[in-house]
């Protein structure tokens, strides 16, 4: 029997499921290539940073300015260019490149954690031929007295930003740390969200005991991180008009066959191909065809979705049963007693 | 119309002779860098001459190489010009003759400045240009910016009618730094303008092997001399051809210039005759009289080689009885000064040939040395003293010489200034935007209106904290007042402190609107001194008040306050209908293309400005109760008192010649006496978190971080306040106390010690055993008390501890501190090193530069003195011979020591064992130098009653018994370019001297030009495009000697290594170098980030560390020590923290992409050999000398 592994994904026909997330490989055009040639269905291309574009930007008009008419001798210490080509005209040369060198659709991401003038860089990627747009929300608010719902207008502020800006569809990576996700979720989607990617990973510090200090640190996902994005992309399935992406914790063909059958359209990896290479694609789809052919299922369409929980009239009621079922099944090892 | 820009005098100047130029030759020098810069700029942008070419621009090693270069240039045909100043202009000066000689066309711009004699000098006037009077050169001058973008184009067009080379010269700074609206020549105008037959003669008479000539033969006396006599007839006929040139040039544009102008009454009694800037405060002056119904009139001389007599005779009235010749320059011992013989010379011809009917009576006049206030009030007094029957045939003016009373006395009250032009002063820090935004606003204005404006910027001389004063004109009038606003119609403050330093008011004119930036806006009245309220209060000053740090900060700008600044200053002088708009339209044009973020950010500035720009209600009297009075300690030496003090509060203006030392020798350690507080945060100690390491004092760049080591009962006295714990070591005994004190008033606050700080707080890893305080005005009163005991507690023993480790180095007293130099520097703390080391028996010589700066500049300099009165004594000669001139100290030090020696063999008889004891001194450490130190005491004491000659002789040499070590000192654009030649003939000497290579990779103190130590793939000035060549590896050159010893440091990677270098060089009996490198504000830089840019560039590989000590040689080991370690991080890593390799990325990413890739592989093939070299066998090898030893006796 033909298994049909193509997938729909923000409108786009993808040839599969699996799509490499925004990883430093993406940023060589040969790997992007073996994305390609292993099976990818897409690929996205690494963040484009906004404090790396506006952090550049103002700290090399900083340098240049702030040591200007300091002395008689020295009215300025460095040669000013007419304009600046930072960030984006880099990114947007590869997004042009990859289209180039690829027949999957490529996907451009951007990194924002504040409203600003950054998204006309979201007009410069879709000039650049992308055929969409991610869009990674990431914020640490330390501040006590901003509430989330501060934040989450916010969010949605640059949503619409960048929605507007753009023709291409937008698909969000979701933090998972709102508190009413399924809410914030549509409110993106209003806002011109054509999909959400459940969800984004936030690199936790690390302290190093030799200097006594905080250190960024990256922290890559195992299989066990699957859960979370599983349960909230069975949730939204049916429940919001934009496409869904599991993202975080995908290694294996079980977890992206787990991520299609709760109902996701695209399965993003990540950790699993900066661990064992980009090979790790044509074995995961090698994986669920075989897993497919056993089980019978003819095509990703087919099954997406089957374990939702679309029919369910009240999921937070069955989630928090399903909470206590699990805990008053858990049985603490031997160890542990 | 022709367009209408303001723009300085350097930038006029640039553009004419961008359009004009094929090749330009360029080295930077203050105040003539500019024009290189913009050449520089606009041919990295692929701007185009005339002809449509982009100019080539080459930078020289040297001004003489620039002059070889554009000397070759024009040689072989090219359009060539170079630009300069001062002691630059004198290099050139040989090869001057040469070009003239050859009769071939040339342009050479002069920025006018000082020649150093007594002192250096940045500021201008015409002493560089009359040392060129000789050469051959056609002098043209121009006195405003618009002449000077005019007659640099007429020089350009005439050096090819004539076939001389001609040096246009303009004033250094009033001219060169002015911003003026002028009208600008367009490239239809230069077309018009160029003859192109004759530039094509020219290129045809060129240097071409399709038809060989021969030029610079050598000559014998059969026929030298007629050779000379055969250039008259171009001589002959230059003035003509130039003047038909200026003719042709009013034609195109209508501005009419002659080679010599008069200006006044047709009938005039008494004219001044000058050249320069100087006559734009003459002419007003000469209106202002003959409106009094006086007749006087003023001749400005343009071409002043070729000087044509015909047509100054035509140019002077008849009626002129008494004329004053003004010279901006001096000539000691000449009988008059230049332009006064050639005046007299012409009119006493004309007169004995019956041309002239009576002889006027002349004068001769010195004015305006080193850019000295030369303004209206000064040419009345000339004018006057034109009247007397009995005036001084000789004078100066602007001064009061007490001592030959040469000067004139003038009055200061006399104005010219129009009433309907507006004027307008701005006091503002260094770099806080005050100065760009009136540059801003002048351009605004220029741009929006009919109105002529005119800026200019006055800066005073430290690189940290320093104080700019813009003076700005704008009316409907032209604007010729070539001197500073004496009383504006608007005075502003961007700064609330400077009201404590100086008299911001004082040049407020009655009625006034003065605006204060202030951070209580709420009690800006009562914050003010004494003296400014009553300012305010006679003046009747109207007073408005902004917290601009604020309204900046909230708009995400940080602390620069310009564009709110220059929002006030429109809304209070209403100057300008519609400002808000514009000031964004500005603001969008010169942030557009750059960052929009930034664009938002001062929009928002300029938004909330006015709901925070508020009107101060002044009380009918003052409410004060401090005063601007600074108070000296008494015990701070007489001269302080009397001159340095004057000097520091901006009255040095009124100093009397007696009252300056006539050979240039000033006392050293006084900026101990200049406590100018003028850090935000200083330093404070957690003694309970220290663990004594003193890094913090090691990185201090200003010596105002120390630690001692005293006993505990000399603490009985101790303020209050005072910290102290137990010493942890044991150098010193039981009961011993330690402190780290800081030297408030002192520190810039840069934060670097905070950043060298190992320790960390249990409790707080934030925090450590150094950390960053508010300056408060109760923490200055307790630290100021604290310092002063800290200074009376006694200095460590030094036999009593290595002083060659980090610690034990800071236990020793600095001997260089307090300086100017930028908060952060990066070389300070070398300099600081080695006096701390040495510094009591340490002879510098100083190559020009940020060093001499900031180690020489006057009002006070931080070479100081150990409590017995020893420290370092330091001279600077020039920029290219340091070397050389370090090399005749060590010269004279051993040829006198020699002396020494040889009168204590003939008095051994009578000095006993003390003479041998005395010529065989072991000097080798501390204990052996005090010993000898001991000796030298007896000696004296032995020699001071005898009377016979070889006792005084003997006398007067005893100081050469002791060991001195002499320290070149000097940056990168000294040892690697300009310096190069005389720097390897010294290091190649064997002779025992220091080298210390202060190395920021780029000329810093004139604003950041590429030496050949700039690195690739950096952008510099000069290097608008990117260095595209690696820089010159100096250290290796040196090594490859055999005889030298070499070491490359960076004390924010390893000061371990940094102080082990030290101590080798000056151990080594024959030269030594370190090359130190020196993060610098020229970098781009966050300079308290400096250390771990230093660390970067270790662990990159780009800066291995590394000693090559030839005396390790004898004893079988590899002089080479290698001191770091493999690169372990990309360059990248290190190099794109730093703007100067980031704003290629931005301009130019390609090209930075592949100049990374090359730097990379260069550093791993630098690192390669390096390993190699200290991985050889020498225990096999002979031992051997160095290859040439020492060729003098040094001391023991």
């Amino acid at each position: 029997m033909p298994i049909d592994l193509s997938a729909k994904y923000l409108g786009l026909k993808l040839k599969s499921p699996i799509v490499p997330a925004a990883c430093p490989l993406g940023a060589d055009l040969d790997a992007l290539k073996k994305m390609e040639e292993a099976g990818a269905g897409a690929v996205v291309l690494p963040s484009l940073f906004e404090e790396q574009m506006l952090s550049e930007e103002q700290t090399l008009v900083h340098y240049l300015t702030h040591s200007k008419e300091q002395t008689s001798e020295a009215l300025s210490y460095l040669p000013e260019p007419d304009e600046f080509h930072i960030g984006a005209p880099d990114y947007a040369d590869h997004v042009r490149k990859a289209k180039k060198a690829l027949s999957v659709p490529v996907i451009a991401s951007l990194n924002a954690a504040t409203p600003g003038g950054w998204v006309r860089y979201a007009r410069e990627i879709e000039q650049a031929g992308a055929d969409a747009l991610e869009l990674n929300l990431y914020h640490l608010v330390s501040d006590p007295t901003v509430p989330g719902s501060q934040v989450e207008a916010s969010d949605i502020r640059i949503v619409r930003e960048a929605c507007a800006r753009v023709k291409i569809p937008v698909a969000v990576k979701v933090s998972p740390f709102y508190s009413a996700i399924a809410n914030v979720a549509a409110q993106f989607v209003e806002a011109g969200a054509r999909g959400l990617v459940l969800f984004n990973r936030f690199h936790q510090p690390d302290i190093n005991l030799d200097k006594i200090e905080a250190r960024p640190a990256v922290n890559l996902s195992t299989s066990a991180d699957l859960s979370l994005p599983l349960r909230w992309t069975a949730i939204l399935h049916g429940r919001v008009k934009a496409s869904l992406a599991v993202s975080s914790g995908v290694h294996t063909h079980e977890d992206a066959l787990k991520a299609v059958l709760v109902g996701a359209d695209a399965v993003c990896v990540c950790s699993e191909l900066l661990t064992s290479g980009i090979g790790a694609v044509s074995r995961i789809l090698k994986g669920m065809r075989s897993w497919m052919e056993r089980n019978e299922y003819s095509s990703i369409e087919q099954m997406k979705g089957s374990l939702s929980h679309r029919n369910c009239p009240d999921p937070e009621a069955f989630e928090r049963a399903h909470y206590v079922k699990a805990l008053s099944g858990y049985h603490l090892p031997a160890k542990a007693r | 119309m022709a367009d209408k820009e303001p723009i300085d005098g350097n930038e006029a100047v640039a553009r004419s002779a961008y359009a004009l130029s094929e090749v330009a030759a360029i080295y930077p020098i203050t105040p003539a860098s500019n024009m290189g810069e913009w050449f520089d700029d606009w041919a990295s942008k692929g701007h185009k001459n005339i002809w449509g070419t982009v100019p080539i621009v080459s930078e020289l090693q040297s001004e003489a190489g620039a002059a070889g270069a554009a000397h070759g240039a024009v040689s072989v045909g090219a359009l060539g010009a170079t630009f300069t100043a001062s002691q630059g202009l004198l290099l050139k000066v040989p090869v001057m003759y040469k070009v003239a000689g050859e009769l071939t066309p040339m342009v050479l711009h002069v920025a006018a400045r000082s020649v150093a004699t007594h002192a250096l000098s940045i500021f201008g006037d015409h002493s560089d240009v009359m040392c060129t009077r000789g050469t051959g050169f056609a002098l043209l001058s121009s006195g405003s910016v618009q002449e000077a973008h005019d007659l640099a184009a007429i020089a350009h067009l005439a050096t090819f009618e004539t076939r001389i080379p001609f040096l246009h010269f303009f004033d250094g700074f009033r001219t060169s730094h002015e911003v003026h609206k002028i009208e600008l020549l367009s490239q239809d105008d230069f077309k018009a303008l160029v003859d192109d037959e004759a530039i094509r003669q020219h290129r045809a008479r060129g240097l071409n092997p399709e038809h060989p000539t021969l030029k610079g033969s050598a000559q014998n006396p059969d026929v030298f001399f007629q050779a000379r006599e055969a250039c008259n007839p171009w001589y002959d006929a230059c003035a003509a051809k130039t003047q038909a040139v200026m003719d042709k040039f009013a034609k195109r544009v209508g501005r009419a210039y002659h080679l010599f102008d008069y200006y006044g009454h047709k009938d005039a009694d008494r004219v001044v005759i000058l050249m320069g800037s100087g006559i734009g405060a003459v002419e007003e002056a000469v209106d202002a009289l003959n409106a009094k119904g006086e007749k006087v009139g003023v001749l400005k001389v343009r071409l002043y080689r070729p000087f044509d007599a015909r047509a100054f005779l035509k140019a002077l009235p008849v009626s002129a009885k008494n004329i004053a010749v003004l010279d901006r320059c001096k000539e000691p011992g000449a009988n008059s000064e230049p332009l006064f013989s050639d005046v007299a010379t012409v009119l006493q011809e004309a007169f004995s040939s019956g041309e002239l009917k009576a002889m006027p009576r002349l004068l001769c006049g010195r004015y305006g040395l080193s850019s000295k206030e030369f303004a209206p009030s000064m040419a009345a007094a000339v004018f006057a003293e034109l009247q007397k029957p009995e005036p001084k045939t000789r004078f100066t003016i602007g001064i009061n010489d007490d001592v030959t009373k040469l000067s004139l006395s003038y009055d200061p009250a006399f104005s010219t200034e129009d009433a309907k032009t507006t004027r307008a002063v701005f006091f503002g820090l260094g770099a806080d935007g005050t100065v760009g935004a009136n540059k801003n606003s002048i351009k605004i204005i220029a741009d929006e209106t009919d109105m002529h404006a005119q800026g200019y910027f006055v800066y005073d001389s430290k690189k940290s904290g320093s104080m700019t004063i813009s003076h700005l004109r704008f009316g409907s009038k032209p604007i010729r007042s070539t001197y500073l606003v004496r009383e504006a119609q608007f005075v502003a403050c961007h700064s609330e402190p400077l009201m404590s330093r100086v008299d911001v008011l004082g040049l407020a004119a009655p009625g006034a609107t003065f605006l204060l930036n202030t951070t209580t806006p709420d009690k800006a009245f009562d914050s003010l001194p004494l003296e400014a309220q009553q300012a305010i209060l006679s003046k009747k000053l109207k007073f408005y008040a902004i917290d601009a740090y604020s309204v900046a900060k909230d708009a995400g700008l940080g602390p620069r306050i310009n564009t709110v600044m220059q929002v006030c200053f429109f809304e209070i002088t209403k100057l300008l209908p519609g400002y808000m708009d514009l000031i964004k339209k500005t603001i969008q044009k010169t942030y557009g293309s750059k960052s929009q973020e930034i664009v938002s950010k001062n929009f928002k500035a300029v938004e909330n400005t006015l709901k925070n720009l508020r009107e101060v209600k002044v009380p009918a009297k003052p409410t004060a109760t401090r005063t601007r009075v600074v108070e000296l300690p008494k015990e701070a030496p007489e001269f302080i008192h009397k001159v340095t003090k004057a000097i520091m509060i901006g009255r040095g203006d009124d100093l009397p010649v007696s009252s300056m030392p006539a050979d240039g020798a000033f006392p050293t350690a006084t900026t101990q006496w200049e406590k100018r507080a003028i850090a935000l945060d200083v330093p404070a100690w957690d003694s309970s978190t220290c663990i004594q390491c003193a890094k913090c004092s090691f990185v201090c760049p200003h010596a105002s971080i120390r630690p001692k080591a005293y006993p505990a009962d000399a603490l009985k006295s101790a303020p209050t306040t005072f910290k102290s714990v137990d010493y942890r070591a044991k150098d010193f005994g039981p009961n011993t106390k330690f402190t780290i004190q800081v030297a408030a008033e002192d520190c810039t606050g840069c934060g670097l010690c905070v950043e060298a700080c190992p320790a960390k707080n249990k409790q707080d890893a934030k925090r450590k055993a150094i950390n960053m305080t508010p300056f408060t005005g109760e923490l200055q009163a307790a630290e100021k008390e604290n310092f002063a005991f800290f200074m009376s507690l006694p200095e460590a023993d030094r036999t009593k501890f290595d002083p060659f480790t980090v610690k034990g180095s800071q236990l020793c007293r600095p001997l260089f501190e307090f300086s100017g130099a930028c908060g952060g520097c990066g070389e300070t703390p070398y300099i600081k090193l080695a006096t701390q080391l040495f510094g009591e028996r340490m002879i510098v010589a100083n190559a020009t530069g940020c060093s001499s700066i900031y180690g020489g500049n006057l009002p006070t300099t931080p070479y100081s003195q150990n409590k017995d009165g020893r420290g370092p004594a330091w001279s600077n000669s020039l920029f290219e011979d340091n070397a050389e001139f370090g090399l005749g100290f060590r010269l004279a030090l051993d040829a006198q020591r020699a002396r020494a020696l040889e009168l204590l063999r003939k008095m051994k008889g009578a000095l006993g064992s003390l003479a041998d004891d005395l010529a065989n001194a072991d000097q080798k450490d501390d204990a052996g130098i005090l010993a000898q130190r001991r000796r030298v005491d007896e000696l004296k004491k032995k020699l001071a009653p005898a009377s016979d000659a070889d006792s005084k002789n003997l006398l007067s040499l005893a100081d050469s018994l002791l060991r001195k070590s002499v320290w070149i000192i000097g940056g990168d654009g000294w040892a690697y370019d300009i310096g190069y030649g005389g720097l390897d003939h010294v290091v190649r000497s064997g002779m025992n001297v220091k080298l210390l290579v202060l190395d920021t990779e780029v000329y810093s103190n004139t604003g950041g030009q590429q030496s050949k130590a700039t690195p690739r793939g950096a952008v510099a000035r000069f290097a608008a495009a990117g260095k595209r060549l690696p820089r010159k590896d100096f250290a290796m050159l040196a090594a490859s000697y055999g005889n030298v010893y070499v070491a490359r440091v960076a004390f924010g990677s390893s000061d371990a290594q940094t102080v082990k270098a030290f101590k080798e060089a000056e151990a080594y009996e024959g030269p030594a170098l370190i090359i130190a490198y020196s993060h610098c504000i020229a970098h781009g830089i966050n300079l308290s980030k400096g250390l771990e840019q230093q660390k970067l560039a270790v662990e990159s590989g780009y800066w291995p560390l590394f000693r090559y000590n030839p005396s390790r040689i004898a004893e079988g080991k590899n002089p080479m020590e290698l001191d770091s370690k493999a690169p372990k991080i990309p360059l990248q890593d290190y190099i794109y923290r730093e703007t100067r390799y980031r704003m290629l990325t931005a301009s130019k990413p390609e090209v930075a992409k592949q100049l990374l890739a090359e730097a990379q592989k260069e550093v791993e093939e630098k690192w390669r050999l390096l390993e190699h070299l200290s991985k050889l066998d020498y225990s096999s090898a002979k031992p051997q000398t160095p290859a040439e030893p020492p060729q003098t006796a040094t001391a023991a």
